[in-house]
């Protein structure tokens, strides 16, 4: 944990270093299910063959 | 936000760069056979698919000539889509892009709490596990899917695709970095739990798609993921590399 917060993030508090990691994982996932989950028609036939190529669940 | 900075200015890095590469190998791989498939659900009439598909179609099939470049007529009650051709493909790789960020994002961060990614071979297993958790897992109950093919009910799909993806994280992650028989005991449970339960199934598997073209689909799939995921954790681990100047050994974070 010490090397890590050493390279990455200088000097963060291993509670800020949590919320800063969780933070940015889900902002990950949250990008991830609206481009590949969202039930809004428009977003999905946009990523229409995205979605049948990740084996995402589709239509 | 310093540590929440560089994870972002990394995942978008090596997302951009995976991204792009997967969605090269989709339009060779993937995207053909997803069109090839199209003709079939055109073919079958039953028009249960949401995309528009500015092509001849049920309703007014009277013109048989290059279909027109708005897709507006077959896609009354289906809300916009992207015309086909230039536009269809620009959607994909923009989807490709995002999502591939998206994807970096998740893996940098899980792999910041256990020590963080240290170089492109360290990178390499990453991927391996992130393709085990996204593509593998739900892949195993739920197939990739062409247009035109029978399926259960989307947000019960959804769901299960999430939990397994989560039950599998959670399962290699005890795997990795618990060194306990007890909770390396738990992870097989929890890995395999999901397809005790089983992915919701249509209620028929009727399909007008032929077997040959969903098997050729579904390794098509199964090996552009795999590839993506390699690209995006080697890209992580290079990229991070130079970040920070050092590069941690495999020894250091691994089990």
């Amino acid at each position: 944990m010490t090397t890590a917060s050493v390279s990455l993030g200088a000097s963060v508090s291993s509670q800020s270093r949590f919320m800063q990691l969780a933070l940015a994982a889900l902002l990950g996932v949250f990008v991830m299910g609206f481009v590949g989950f969202s039930h809004i028609d428009a977003v999905h036939n946009a990523a229409h063959d995205y979605r049948h190529s990740m084996a995402f669940p589709c239509h | 936000m310093n540590l929440f900075r560089n994870v972002v200015f990394i995942a978008a890095i090596a997302g951009l760069v995976a991204g792009v590469v997967l969605a090269c190998m989709q339009a060779y791989a993937t995207v053909p056979l997803i069109v090839k498939a199209e003709v079939y659900e055109q073919a079958g009439g039953g028009h249960h698919h949401d995309h528009a598909v500015p092509a001849p179609t049920d309703s007014n099939a009277m013109s048989t000539a290059a279909p027109a470049a708005e897709a507006a007529p077959a896609a009354e009650d289906e809300g916009w889509a992207p015309a086909d051709g230039f536009e269809r493909f620009a959607f994909s790789v923009l989807a490709n892009i995002v999502t591939g960020i998206g994807f970096a994002l998740i893996l940098v961060a899980v792999s910041e709490f256990a020590g963080g990614i240290g170089g492109w071979r360290q990178g390499v297993f990453w991927g391996l596990a992130g393709f085990a958790v996204f593509t593998l897992a739900p892949g195993l109950g739920l197939p990739p899917e062409l247009p035109a093919m029978p399926a259960a009910d989307l947000t019960e799909r959804q769901i299960w695709w999430w939990a397994t993806v989560a039950m599998t994280a959670a399962g290699l992650g005890l795997i990795a970095f618990r060194k306990s028989l007890p909770l390396a005991i738990l992870a097989v449970a929890l890995i395999v739990a999901p397809h005790i339960v089983g992915a919701p199934q249509p209620g028929s598997y009727e399909t007008a798609i032929p077997e040959g073209l969903h098997h050729q689909f579904v390794v098509a799939v199964t090996v552009t993921n795999l590839v993506f995921w390699l690209v995006l954790g080697a890209v992580v681990g290079v990229v991070r590399g130079r970040f920070t100047g050092t590069a941690t050994s495999l020894r250091d974070s691994f089990a």
